[in-house]
């Protein structure tokens, strides 16, 4: 059975199945979307270099066919990241939300399930906003999400108040029998005069294969300010596509963290779409490979209002046979004059096999615009390693003092101190190279 | 305490060094100046063990050990410091994170233990005065948007921190203004004791008005053509590097 087949068949399922959801129309047009396009290979433009199409010739098993979850909370204890006792936490395990691990400690935040926001007081908000990410993602991918969305979840943040404890998101993958294909779907809607914090990881349990794909879509209204920290540090056996859709629809803050430690493929989508006057998005990333793994860092800035802001660092250090892609493209619209925009892609090889393709993608449109582009592929500098050793300094701890160095700047950039402290930690761990 | 014989070294292939002799004993300070292209900053990183240069023939002893034979983070473990003519921008790096690991790496080599913070923090407070250098300066990352005297008082703050038996000094007042040669050489001056060598190396005989060096050698085609006292140093500046190489012909 081909892929398209294999989903079709499993698609039809459950349309049958929600035939009252309002979702349900939604889902048929993500689902001839697929149909037309289906799993991007590398022939695609926007995935070149990173081939995800491989792992569909193998036999998945389907999240809608699991009925019977195996995983127990303490199953989770491994994953936990610091600061999890005071946190919300949302837990999704092969694609599903399960409330039952779940969390909520803040009465600012409402967690329920996509389906039921739809035909609550927050349908304007499912319809305006979900499946938006669309917009920018002309592959099957995305769409195969949008296709199975089922039991997404939607976050709202009332308008006004300051989400106390950070939203904690855990995407885990029970691989123990069979592998897995898992699609965790969330909307956020950030209230006007909000402020949020989210910090998400992925896990996966077992050895068989995970592949992930998962599509978070945030509407920021106005005054609000978010902050998304993503953490990547998952089993070899993983493959991840993680697309994160950040609508600016106020004049708001965004500031967004990927930090990608391992996992053996990992494919983060990150868009801002500014669509209000003086937003402001900062964009930083780390990434830390080593073995053969692959990791690539695809981010749109979509200027499409005038006196808009964004800061965009990204910073590689790549190892052994591991292969990176950064793809930046900055969009400023006819209208979004006075834009500023930045991007910065810096990359370190450590390895003759390692690779890195960078590369920034300008599209503007408007005549007064500040925007500014560069990206370097380079090694160690001899020269510092030298004057590091010439003060005692082995080796060793001058090549890790000389990388932690390096990634100081896009760590700095995570506002929380506990999960700054967290990613300094396996960052530090991780450059031992010994 | 410092013995080099014979010393030849280059890079691909083209000799810079052609035998070089030099002694220096605890307590001295010696000098040694040359016009551009001499071979002063080879035989600065020949000593630290910069990797780049090919020693081809001769000897440098350390203390009765063969310099040549370790890597350089030993060589700094045995006491040797060069303090760097172009000192390198690190990014997220702090001078004090620096200090930190270099002081207990080296305290590791010699098999001592670590330096406890307060011990850490005490000593760097007294070297800071010695130098005039801030505690803003040393919390930045290493060098990067430092001014060239600020880089030049770095240096000399990590050798008073490293206290090393013989500093190297690699053209330390180029592109210095008066007053941050003062501040520079005084801080040489007060880390001056009867057991440290200091080597000068400088194109100028300026820094040796604050630096008074005990010997002064000269430095031509990679090889060392004449050696005496300070007085030396003032005849070159007085009569220029062509009457030594009128005196060689």
């Amino acid at each position: 059975m081909d892929t398209i087949t294999y989903f079709k068949d499993r698609f039809e399922k459950l349309q049958e199945q929600q035939l009252d959801s309002r979702l349900k129309s939604l889902r048929d047009g993500a689902f001839s979307a697929f149909e037309q396009t289906g799993i991007p290979t590398v022939k695609h433009e926007e995935w070149k270099y990173t081939r995800i199409s491989d792992f569909f010739s193998k036999d998945y098993h389907f999240t809608t066919d699991l009925q019977e979850q195996q995983f127990r909370a303490t199953e989770l204890q491994p994953f936990l990241l610091p600061g999890h006792e005071n946190a919300n936490i949302i837990v999704f395990v092969n694609g599903h939300y399960h409330a039952e691990h779940s969390v909520l400690r803040s009465e600012e935040l409402e967690i329920i399930s996509l389906e039921a926001a739809a035909h609550n007081q927050y349908a304007g908000i499912v319809e305006t906003h979900l499946g938006h990410s669309a917009d920018y993602h002309k592959d099957g991918i995305n769409a195969l999400n949008t296709a199975f969305i089922q039991e997404g979840v939607f976050i709202h943040i009332q308008k006004g108040k300051t989400v106390n404890h950070p939203v904690y998101i855990y995407n885990v993958t029970d691989a123990r029998s069979g592998n897995i294909f898992a699609q965790p779907r969330a909307l956020v809607h950030v209230g006007e005069n909000a402020q949020v914090e989210i910090l998400e990881t992925f896990a996966t349990i077992g050895a068989d294969e995970s592949f992930t794909n998962q599509v978070f879509e945030i509407a920021v209204e106005e005054n609000a300010v978010l902050s998304l920290y993503k953490i990547q540090n998952d089993a070899a056996n993983s493959t991840i596509v993680s697309t994160t859709h950040v609508h600016q629809v106020g004049k708001s803050v965004a500031n967004v963290v990927t930090i990608s430690l391992s996992g053996g493929l990992v494919r983060n989508n990150l868009n801002m779409v500014m669509s209000a006057p003086y937003c402001e998005a900062n964009l930083s990333g780390l990434y830390l490979q080593s073995g053969h793994t692959h990791v690539d860092n695809h981010t749109v800035v979509d200027n499409r209002q005038p006196n808009c802001l964004s800061n965009e660092l990204y910073k590689g250090i790549m190892n052994g046979h591991a292969t990176g892609v950064f793809n930046g493209k900055i969009f400023v619209r006819q209208i979004a004059q006075k834009t500023n925009a930045y991007q910065t892609n810096k990359n370190i090889l450590l390895s003759g096999n390692a690779t890195v393709n960078t590369k920034p993608q300008l599209e503007i449109f408007a005549d007064d615009v500040k925007c500014s582009h560069g990206c370097t592929v380079g090694r160690l500098d001899e020269e510092a390693l030298f004057y590091l050793k010439a003060r005692g300094i082995s080796e060793a701890t001058a090549r890790s003092l000389l990388l932690h160095g390096f990634a100081l700047d896009v760590l700095e950039k995570i506002g929380s101190e506990d999960v700054r402290q967290y990613v300094n930690k396996l960052v530090t761990a991780s450059l031992n190279l010994g | 305490m410092l013995s080099i014989k014979d010393l030849r070294a280059g890079i691909e292939e083209r000799e810079i060094l052609k035998g070089i002799n030099l002694d220096i004993k605890p307590g001295e300070v010696h000098a040694i100046m040359g016009p551009n292209g001499s071979g002063k900053s080879t035989l600065a990183s020949v000593l630290a063990g910069k990797q780049d240069y090919e020693v081809t023939g001769g000897s440098v002893t350390f203390e009765g050990k063969d310099l040549l034979e370790l890597a350089p983070e030993e060589r700094a473990g045995e006491g040797i410091f060069l303090s760097f003519q172009y000192p390198v921008e690190i990014p997220g790096l702090s001078t004090t994170n620096f200090m930190k690991t270099a002081v207990n790496e080296i305290r590791k080599y010699r098999g001592q233990d670590e330096l406890d913070a307060v011990s850490f923090l005490k000593k760097m407070k007294e070297k800071m005065a010695l130098v005039e250098i801030d505690q803003s300066m040393l919390s930045r990352s290493l060098n990067e948007g430092f001014s060239g005297g600020e880089k030049k008082r770095n240096e000399i703050f990590q050798m008073a921190m490293l206290e090393p038996k013989l500093a190297i000094l690699d053209e330390t007042d180029s592109g210095l203004d008066i007053d941050a040669i003062r501040i520079v050489a005084n801080g040489v001056n007060k880390l001056r004791t009867p057991e440290n060598g200091i080597l000068v190396i400088t194109h100028y005989q300026r820094l040796l008005d604050y630096i008074v060096p005990d010997f002064v050698h000269v430095l031509y085609n990679g090889r060392i053509v004449k050696s005496g006292t300070k007085e030396l140093a003032y005849e070159l500046e007085e009569r220029g590097y062509d009457f030594i190489k009128s005196e060689l012909a």
